[in-house]
């Protein structure tokens, strides 16, 4: 074999395996290890002599060394070997045939030859062989052409001539040269023939040639195969250093690749790992796959799939590893986006399961929630039913023990109601159905009334305090509902954890916004109310600034009409910032503080969960649902506000929460309050006030059975009325106090026959002694004011309520006077009077009792003339009947044009009218009547329909005091639809303000209270 | 405190008055109403309501010819009857006839016929079972007075 291989390094021509096609390429492809001269390779001759030896030597080692390519090689060798022995077996056996006859014929030449120099010694002297030959010659050339024909190896030479003679030998002489020559000829022609053979035999294909061939078609099969493949394939030999590399990508020249690793040709992400996989499978000796990540700065970031196969010796030695890599970046992107998509995919699905448990809890929660609502429901209607049949039942006639049990049944409905809206509100507030509901509210009566309520159910010696600082406005917007939720839940909770000291309401403002732009609006005020803040503990200052105010007021307006002195009001309102016309946020700070047991620090945290109490033994002692902290906290913060709690065990805890309120536009202001007012009698109104003025209530410890006391004068038929009523009481009772009464029954019975008298001593005052102590001007109120709130003071520490009551009645005691004296300006100055009060409902919420009083008592034509402007029967009918029982006496017209006929006629002092009616509506009338009241005559449109009623109301309305005639009339609106829009539209169309349909008591009570003065 | 029958009669009446107020049908109005009644006007419930039958039966009747034809329905009209409609029921404390009457009014306000035909219908549902109950309450409320006449007839006189 060793022959064979030395053949084939000679052959080393080996017309290369690639392509031609590729060789001029400056980066091949294919890179052989070929060092310098492998350029050339593709020239197959000129090859031959190059030093390639060497590079081929690694080929050779290659096919030497690895079993695959030697027994390829083998097998192609043996191949060749036979059919070529068989060629040189018959070449030889007939070289063999020839060599013989050849010898054969030489040794006849060599005898003929010894014949012939037996007869040149004979005949050497006479004759020359040449010359004989030279006759012959002729003969000769003659004989061999004839005997051409014949057969060669004809050996019996005829001879004709005499045997033994000289032309015997002769001829026998010639005729063994032309047989000489014929064997020579023929000899020649197998030597010719050998020679063609042998020349044959070198065209013959070699085994290199075929091998090469075969090669070749393999190449270029690759190569075909691989053109366009996105392969890279390589040999490295045992220390990883390139060999051979076919790249599809080239973009290195292959003298940076050959002989080196991957690692001194490439960097980064991935080289590594290559490296690694490739000793790995280098070293185990099984081919492996893997796929690797590159990022490299040579090609980017590339995923290729690796496939390593170790190649070995015979001997079984690895001698290097066969690569493979495939450029499968795409492949693996759609992968990972695939996995990425399913995971999505997952993801989603577990969400939607997730979705699908939420919406099942839910659902389940609806239920619980619904079953919760249809169970409160359940026990909330016949306690709805209880509670409104209690108060049907105050409507009948009732004597006073029997309205005292109907209030505690009321007052302990109420509370039970309560207790199920909690449970109720929490589930609401949980799941984000609670809305609240914005309505305009006084927080100092929402104080004051939630005191009361505390009050009310009070069984402990405790003081409750209740302290409005004089910079929360007068109102505000906000869900009252909640806020005095809150504040009640918290004031019962501070009651039930003290046992003895005091709890307490501190409300006040905190800017969160700088109030100085709106303060500087008004600076004439300014001054006076920070001197109003500063003194805010001293109520009297703050009453004689009040006062001081209303005095100035009042005579520096004397001459203006109602108009200016609203606006003048409006200035006033100013002081509690409530002059703009756009609605503006105010914090209010309200601090809930007791000097109860306390909390441990330890169960803060917990204090405001759900259904936590501090600890199980303040449970087990105290009860309670421990809804309430949760309640409030989650009602403060859906308000946008916070609640927070400091507390000092044995001392007390002092909850406070900041809220967001809105501060009403003035325009809207004092049109509808959902607040309950006392407004049941003289005294307890006059309390009202004055408690709003002050800002500070304080509620004495009081016993049970005067709650229940009430004025059998009062009107108290429904809940609201109850309630208002209850206020009264405990600020009469705050008011016996100072007589120190101190229990129940008898005590109420006695207070109730004082408060009786003073409330008929109050009428009678009123209206018999026109000229009491108070009597004086308005200005010597001052003096009144000052001088009997420190006596008062004196005698009772902190109980400005019940001096204002008396406070109070002397002012409406002095309005009255004015009032006879001077109708007009009586009216004025209490109106203003009215206005000068913080609260614009204060006052006239005192006052118009003392009217109604005064129309039951007098009924007589000094009472006001209302006119009712509306064109429902039904709704004249109840309207009618309220203010029969109110005390009034109205005129009724079905229409707008009716109305004005009626003003025509004579003077109203109030009219309610209706916005939607036929003929003509609220709005025009309302348009018309203002715009007479501006100009003093009457628009055309109705001039020209009743000219005659116009020209003698003209003269009898301006006949007397053209002055009042024009004065503005109020005008109250009476809409079925109570929206902002439609609110807005009566105001905008010259109407005060508006009632909402259904009109109740409570409604006609305030707007008269309001707009008639008294 | 009242008779035996009246006590009876005043039980059945309130629970008859819980019912309603409880389906909604009354509101607090309707106390109102009742509070107005006293010893000057002691019928003055019974007589606001069938002044407030009266009415509405006129109203409904119109309401049911406006509603007659289909292309030419005088919406406006409609609306004002039934503001008028919604006025009574509100000043009376007719709760759901009123919400109903809202419901028919926006229908009408958007020209709807169909939907002003329903409400229609449950309109004059609503005002009969109305009228049923009441009627109810008022007999109840009749007999109530004549059992407790008894007691309180002299009182009063």
């Amino acid at each position: 074999m060793g022959g064979e291989f030395t053949e084939e390094a000679d052959m080393e021509v080996l017309p290369s395996m690639w392509p031609e096609d590729i060789g001029s390429e400056a980066r091949k492809q294919f890179n052989m290890e070929q060092p310098g001269a492998n350029r050339d390779m593709l020239e197959d001759v000129t090859i031959k002599e190059d030093p390639s030896v060497v590079d081929f030597k690694r080929l050779l080692e290659l096919t030497n060394y690895s079993e695959k390519g030697s027994s390829q090689l083998t097998y192609l060798v043996k191949h060749w070997e036979y059919r070529h022995t068989n060629a040189v077996r018959l070449l030889n056996e007939e070289l063999n045939i020839l060599s013989k006859q050849r010898q054969e014929v030489e040794l006849k030449k060599l005898e003929i030859l010894e014949e012939h120099r037996f007869e040149d010694d004979k005949h050497a002297g006479s004759k020359r062989p040449v010359s004989i030959l030279e006759e012959a010659c002729d003969v000769w050339g003659r004989v061999p052409r004839k005997r051409n024909d014949v057969a060669a190896y004809n050996r019996n030479l005829d001879i004709d001539a005499e045997y033994d003679t000289a032309m015997y030998w002769k001829q026998r002489a010639l005729q063994l040269e032309k047989m000489l020559q014929e064997t020579i000829k023929r000899e020649d022609a197998l030597m010719q023939k050998l020679l063609e053979n042998i020349k044959n035999l070198e065209t013959q294909s070699s085994p290199v040639e075929e091998l090469s061939q075969i090669l070749k078609r393999a190449d270029n099969f690759l190569h075909f195969i691989l053109q366009t493949a996105p392969v890279v394939i390589g040999h490295q030999d045992k220390e990883l250093r390139y060999r051979f590399i076919y790249n599809h990508f080239p973009r290195l020249e292959e003298e940076d690749i050959i002989g080196k690793t991957d690692e001194e040709i490439f960097s980064g992400a991935g080289v590594k790992e290559i490296q690694d996989f490739k000793r790995e499978v280098l070293e185990r000796g099984s081919p492996a796959k893997r796929e690797i990540k590159f990022d490299t700065p040579l090609f980017g970031s590339k995923t290729f799939l690796i496939y390593v196969e170790p190649v070995f010796s015979k001997a079984g030695d690895t001698i290097g590893v066969n690569y493979m890599g495939m450029d499968v970046t795409d492949q693996v992107a759609r992968r990972e986006r695939m996995a990425k998509l399913r995971e999505e995919i997952a993801v989603q699905k577990a969400k939607e399961t997730e979705l699908n448990k939420t919406i099942h809890i839910t659902e389940e929660t609806m239920r619980a929630k619904q079953m919760l609502a249809t169970m409160s429901h359940e026990i909330r209607s016949p306690l709805t039913g209880v509670v409104g049949m209690a108060e049907i039942l105050g409507t009948t006639k009732l004597d006073r023990e029997q309205r005292q049990l109907l209030d505690v049944m009321l007052s302990s409905g109420d509370l039970v109601l309560q207790l199920i809206n909690d449970i109720l509100d929490l589930s609401k507030v949980e799941s984000g159905a609670m809305k609240l509901e914005d309505t305009k509210f006084r927080p100092r009566e929402v104080v004051r009334h939630v005191l009361q309520t505390a009050a009310a159910s009070l069984k402990k010696e405790l003081m409750l305090e209740g302290h409005v600082a004089d910079d929360v406005p007068v109102e505000v917007i906000g869900d009252v509902l909640r806020i005095r939720q809150i504040l009640t839940n918290l004031i019962s909770n501070a009651i039930k954890f003290t046992h003895e000291g005091k709890v307490g309401i501190n409300l006040h403002a905190v800017s969160k916004q700088c109030p100085g732009c709106q303060e500087r609006h008004n600076q004439g005020l300014t001054a006076a109310l920070q001197s109003t803040r500063l003194a805010k503990e001293n109520s009297s200052e703050t009453q004689s600034y009040i006062d001081r105010e209303s005095s100035h007021c009042s005579t520096c307006q004397n001459n203006l009409d109602q108009n200016s002195t609203e606006k003048h009001h409006l200035t006033n309102e100013d002081t509690e910032k409530h002059n703009q016309q756009y609605e503006k946020i105010v914090w209010l700070r309200c601090e809930v503080y007791d000097t109860g047991i306390g909390i441990p620090e330890k169960a803060l945290p917990s204090l405001f969960k759900k259904y936590m109490q501090a600890s199980a033994d303040h449970a087990r002692k105290y009860g309670g649902t421990g809804l309430g902290l949760a309640i409030c906290k989650q009602l403060v913060e859906l308000m946008g506000g916070n609640l927070t709690v400091t507390s000092k065990e044995h001392c007390g805890s002092t909850f406070t929460f900041v809220l967001p309120c809105k501060v009403p536009s003035k325009r809207e202001n004092s049109d509808d309050h959902d607040e309950n007012e006392a407004i049941s009698d003289s005294e307890i109104t006059a309390d009202s006030s004055s408690d709003e003025i002050n800002g500070s209530f304080v509620f004495k410890p009081l016993t049970r059975g005067t709650l229940f006391s009430s004025d059998g004068s009062m009107v108290c038929k429904t809940k609201l009325f109850g309630s208002s009523m209850l206020d009264a009481l405990h600020i009469s009772n705050g008011l016996s106090e100072s007589d120190s009464y101190s229990s129940n029954d008898c005590t109420s019975r006695k207070r109730l026959s004082s408060d009786r008298v003073s409330a008929i001593s109050d009428a009678k005052k009123m209206q018999a002694e026109p000229k009491g102590p108070a009597q004086q001007s308005l200005g010597h109120n001052v003096n009144d004011f000052g001088r009997i709130n420190k006596r008062d003071e004196g005698c009772q520490d902190s109980t400005n309520g019940f001096v204002m009551h008396k406070f109070d009645s002397s002012i409406m005691d002095s309005s009255r006077t004015q009032r006879n004296t001077g109708l007009q300006q009586g009216k004025m100055a209490s109106s203003e009077r009215a206005n000068m009060a913080e609260s614009v409902k204060s006052l006239p919420t005192c006052q118009s009792p003392t009217h109604e009083k005064e129309d039951t008592c007098m009924s007589d034509g000094s009472s006001f003339k209302i006119l009712l402007v509306e064109d429902n029967k039904i709704n004249v009918m109840v309207a009618q009947s309220m203010m029969r029982q109110l005390g009034h006496r109205i005129d009724v017209v079905n229409n707008g044009l009716e109305a004005i006929r009626a003003l025509q006629r004579s003077h109203y002092d109030l009219i309610f009218m209706d916005v939607c009616m036929p003929v003509m509506d609220g709005m025009q009338a309302t348009r018309l009547i203002r715009s007479f009241e501006e100009n003093g005559y009457w628009d055309a449109s109705v001039t020209n329909g009743n000219d005659h009623t116009m020209t003698s109301s003209d003269s009898l309305t301006h006949g007397p005091d053209a002055g009042q005639s024009r004065k503005r009339i109020p005008i109250i609106a009476m809409t079925a639809n109570s929206l902002a829009e439609s609110a807005a539209d009566c105001l905008a169309n010259g109407m005060d303000s508006f009632v909402s349909k259904p009109v109740t008591f409570q409604n006609l009570k305030q707007c008269l209270k309001q707009y008639l003065p008294c | 405190m009242l008779g035996l029958g009246a006590a009876r009669l005043e039980a059945d009446m309130n629970r008859l008055m819980a019912l309603l107020f409880h389906q909604g049908v009354l509101d607090e109005q309707f106390m109102q109403l009742q509070q107005l009644q006293d010893e000057s006007s002691p019928n003055f419930v019974s007589e606001v309501i069938s002044i407030y039958f009266r009415e509405s039966e006129k109203l409904l009747k119109n309401l049911r010819s406006l509603l007659a034809d289909r292309e030419c329905t005088d919406y406006t009209k409609i609306g004002i009857h039934l503001n008028q409609l919604m006025g009574s029921s509100s000043s009376i404390g007719a709760k759901r006839v009123r919400t109903v009457c809202l419901a028919f009014r926006a229908a009408s306000e958007h020209s709807n016929w169909s939907g002003c035909l329903r409400s229609l219908e449950v309109l004059e549902h609503e005002y009969c079972y109305l009228k049923t109950k009441l009627h109810e309450l008022f007999q109840m409320e009749q007999h109530r007075v004549m059992a407790a006449g008894a007691r309180y007839h002299p009182a009063l006189s």
